[in-house]
């Protein structure tokens, strides 16, 4: 518990970081810097996990946990993230996500 | 004094989020981005959970950023900026998210928060490893092991994704 | 117990499979001479056992209190459905099993030795000799079949093994069409078979021919006061098993795949198309003759009516063909219509079951001198390389062996004494007489009918013009003339045998004894027939030819088999294939596939035209992601606000 401030103040942050991670999704053109906004989207999320884990039930741990695993997950799709990109980006020589679309129909 | 420094981390936060998803260069970005990571570990500091805190900046912080710097450095240049987005589509996004943002706080704003003054379970760094290694109630092992295999599986994966295949080149 | 004594039976099936399965899979690499001994070995084994059966069966333990009993020797369970139903496979021994097994095994031996001659040189002769046995095989499961299932089986090989034979030279575009006909129109029967065996089960609640045919049984019980358009059930049963019966035999008016059945090799015709495989409708009609007589007088009276009808018909036909084996095989429809007379008038005990008696007894002197005939006819064939009687005629110098024993076939089946044919076909007339008088004097016209026809067919070829040959005729080597002699001393003496001692509708063994009142008749109108032919054929002259123009209608009519082939064709492609199935194709091809057709057009063309939605663009998708969750959470919201 932070003195003085309650669910709200904190849900408010991770919301404002979640649709900025949404915005950069959509909006930016460069594979890395989409998957950075995914790390934004993925980082608000483990938040939520963790305050509603020490105000709503702190003798439980399990949000604690969700974001532990959540982490563990996070550092894995980062991995093959990566490799992909360093696949379309040796393939395509370039890594703009609007020339990646030769799997369409 | 912890109100000043949640505030504080607050607007690190989102400043330094609003920077990752609109600088236009690349490298500066991945930094912008390790700001954000390390105050969301802040956050957990002030929250008391410590270690949780220290996975934050060793796995997010330390990890992945630092791949994310890599992998911006095999493909692209450092003095490199980025195209600006197309006005009319950043307009688009940005009004569906600052929307889609408005109804969310709206729906938190409503829901009545059911806050408990329960005493905490035990949450250092002993009691964490004995409950991800049991089983039964409270006890973690099945997905601790799943993720293991999972994250077996993601790095033989990447390293067979990413290595330059012979027939092709 | 006597079943034990006859276990061996089981051996002819598995050594004449087994000798199908090694000619056929292994024929082609071996010689011709051992593929064809392997094949004449096992019918020859068969033959043995046959013969042995049927000493030990009629002469020792087949009697049993005066009467002769049906014996089981082998029984497997094959195919069980219910606690009470089940298909079996087995082998069942009562005299006309007995009886056929010898007549069966005995043309099919001759034959064999006959086609060393015959085939002599010819591409596939492993080939034929492994259907042969496969045919011997399918007959010999036939004949022995211990249940009605079983029987169709075999009954659908044995259709299969004609299939094969008749179209066994198949680069003959002649030989495929026939195998196809005489198939199809068999099988158009069989259907008829398979409705009646269905029919008759399921009312039974059995296949077994023990069991149905057990006089104090519940067959027949079983089915009574059951009835369908004013007739018992019963009656449509059998009707519906004597169409099959019809179709194997080629009654009337399934005969027409008959005549065309020629294409084979004369061998094969002599066997399948003679002697054999054709009387298995008449073995058909005989194995159920208990239910018949005692079920179901009109489905007798329907026999009788078809037998007669095509003895008739079928004589008339063969009285001016020309092709000297298509004479043979309407004669065969003739005769065979003559055991279907002579079991249709027949009734079931004692002095009355004399008609099933006659029939078995003609069905046994036939297969003999029919068989004869076609192996003369083959032995002229190889002779003369032509099938045609107007390429034949003097004969008897270059053939003189054939000669004697075509000759006596001749005899033989215009019912001359002491010829086979004569103690058989006196009695199918004197079961006419005592059942109705109407076929005596049809029976009686067609034997004269007979006579003239075969002597017809003998003075041409051997007698009459002196012709000059391209290759001088040759008598057929010592394999043929061996079958041929050994069939001609049969058909010469067999007609002793006192067939009511052994073969009864009942079982119970009787007495019979020369008609005076109607042999005298009989063989005089075969006299007056072979009279008539020696006068018209016997030298070159013109007789026939102006008796052919005096009655031109009559004449042609008769040439061209009374058009029953062109109605079938008009039937079939005027009325069914372009009356009704050409308006059914149509509205399948445009109405049915169309709809299908156009269901697929449309969605082809949405596909077309909402295929550009998927850009490809991650973006887009995702900003449609979102949307709509956002979306989806407003209305969350909506009603949760309610």
């Amino acid at each position: 518990m932070i003195e003085g401030i309650g669910v709200f103040d904190i849900l408010v942050v991770s919301t404002a970081m979640f649709f900025i991670g949404i915005y950069g999704f959509l909006v930016r053109k460069n594979l890395i810097t989409i998957l950075m906004s995914v790390e934004l989207v993925l980082n608000a999320v483990n938040i939520n996990f963790v305050v509603f884990n020490k105000y709503l039930y702190p003798d439980l741990l399990q949000g604690y946990m969700f974001s532990l695993f959540a982490i563990g997950i996070a550092a894995a799709e980062a991995a093959v993230a990566i490799a992909i990109i360093l696949n379309v980006y040796r393939q395509m020589k370039g890594i703009d996500v609007e020339h990646v679309d030769t799997m369409k129909y | 004094m912890e109100r000043i420094l949640f505030y504080l981390i607050a607007a690190v936060i989102i400043v330094f989020s609003v920077l990752t998803v609109t600088s236009r260069r690349i490298l500066r970005a991945a930094v912008y981005l390790l700001f954000v990571l390390m105050a969301t570990a802040g956050f957990y500091f002030m929250l008391n959970y410590n270690f949780l805190g220290a996975v934050q900046l060793t796995v997010y912080s330390g990890g992945i950023v630092v791949l994310i710097v890599f992998a911006v450095l095999l493909t692209a240049h450092m003095d490199h900026k980025l195209d600006p987005p197309d006005r009319l589509k950043a307009l688009a996004v940005g009004l569906l998210s600052l929307f889609g943002m408005g109804i969310t706080l709206y729906a938190l704003r409503s829901f009545p928060w059911a806050v408990t003054a329960l005493p905490e379970g035990a949450y250092d760094i002993e009691a964490i490893g004995m409950r991800l290694l049991s089983y039964g109630d409270k006890g973690y092992v099945l997905p601790f092991e799943v993720i293991s295999v999972l994250l077996l599986a993601a790095m033989v994966a990447a390293i067979i994704i990413a290595k330059k295949s012979t027939s092709n080149d | 117990m006597p079943t034990e004594l006859f276990s061996t039976t089981v051996w002819i099936p598995i050594a004449l499979l087994l000798a199908f399965a090694v000619v056929g899979l292994f024929g082609h690499k071996m010689k011709p001479v051992v593929a064809g001994g392997i094949s004449t070995a096992a019918i020859l084994l068969a033959m043995v056992i046959s013969y042995s059966t049927a000493y030990f069966y009629f002469f020792s333990d087949g009697l049993v209190e005066g009467k002769y009993v049906m014996l089981v020797p082998f029984l497997h369970e094959w195919l069980r459905f219910t606690d009470t139903l089940s298909i079996d496979m087995g082998i069942l021994l009562d005299p006309i099993s007995v009886m056929m097994m010898v007549v069966v095994t005995t043309v099919s031996s001759m034959v064999h030795i006959y086609s060393f001659g015959y085939m002599k040189g010819e591409k596939g002769f492993q080939r034929y000799f492994a259907f042969l046995s496969l045919f011997s095989f399918a007959m010999m499961g036939l004949v022995l079949a211990v249940n009605l299932f079983q029987m169709y089986i075999f009954w659908e090989l044995v259709g299969v093994s004609s299939f094969l034979l008749i179209g066994f030279y198949y680069q003959k575009p002649a030989a495929v069409a026939a195998s196809k006909k005489a198939f199809i129109v068999t099988r158009f029967a069989d259907l008829g078979f398979l409705l009646g065996i269905l029919l008759l089960s399921y009312f039974t609640r059995t296949f077994d021919f023990p069991t149905l045919m057990d006089p104090g049984g519940t067959a027949i019980s079983s089915m009574a006061g059951l009835s369908f358009m004013g007739v018992s059930t019963l009656t449509w049963a059998l009707v519906l098993i004597f169409m099959g019966g019809a179709g194997k035999s080629a009654m009337f008016p399934l005969h027409i795949w008959l005549p065309d059945a020629m294409e084979g090799p004369t061998p094969v015709s002599a066997l399948i198309h003679a002697a054999t495989m054709v009387v298995a409708g008449v073995y058909l009609v005989a194995r159920l003759f208990g239910l018949y007589a005692m079920g179901a007088p009109g489905a007798l009276e329907v026999v009788a009516f078809i037998g007669a009808f095509t003895s008739l018909f079928a004589a008339v036909i063969a009285v001016t063909q020309t092709d000297i084996k298509r004479i043979l095989a309407f004669s065969t429809m003739s005769q065979i219509g003559y055991m279907m007379l002579a079991l249709g008038v027949s009734g079931y005990g004692g002095e009355e079951g004399l008609g099933f008696t006659a029939s078995m007894f003609h069905l046994f002197t036939h297969a003999m001198f029919k068989a004869l005939l076609f192996l003369g006819a083959g032995a002229i064939i190889h002779a003369v390389h032509s099938n045609n009687m107007g390429d034949m005629g003097g004969l008897r110098k270059y053939l003189p062996v054939t000669h004697i024993m075509f000759l006596i076939a001749a005899l033989a089946i215009s019912g001359i004494p002491p010829f086979a044919g004569f103690f058989s076909k006196d009695e199918i007339l004197a079961a006419a007489w005592a059942n109705n008088q109407l076929y005596f004097w049809t029976e009686w016209f067609v034997a004269g009918l007979t006579a003239f026809y075969m002597f017809r067919l003998y003075f041409s070829v051997f007698w009459g013009a002196n012709r000059t040959y391209e290759h001088q005729p040759h008598e057929a080597p010592a394999s043929m003339l061996f079958a041929l002699v050994f069939l001609g001393l049969a058909s010469a003496v067999v007609g002793f045998i006192p067939f009511s001692a052994f073969v009864t509708a009942d079982g119970v063994p009787f007495q019979t004894h020369m008609h005076l009142n109607i042999a005298i008749p009989s063989v005089a109108i075969g006299i007056v027939g072979i009279a008539i032919a020696a006068w018209m054929y016997m030298r070159p002259g013109t007789v026939a030819d102006r008796l052919a123009t005096a009655m031109p209608g009559l004449y042609k009519l008769s040439l061209k088999k009374f058009y029953i082939d062109e109605l079938y064709l008009w039937v079939t492609h005027t009325i069914i294939f372009k009356g009704i199935s050409a308006p059914i194709a149509w509205f399948d091809r445009h109405v049915v596939d169309g709809s299908m057709n156009g269901i697929a057009w449309v969605t082809a063309q949405v596909a077309e035209k909402t295929k550009k939605m998927q850009s490809g663009q991650l973006q887009h998708y995702g900003y449609a992601m979102v949307l709509g969750a956002v979306a989806f959470v407003l209305l969350l919201l909506y009603w949760g606000a309610r």
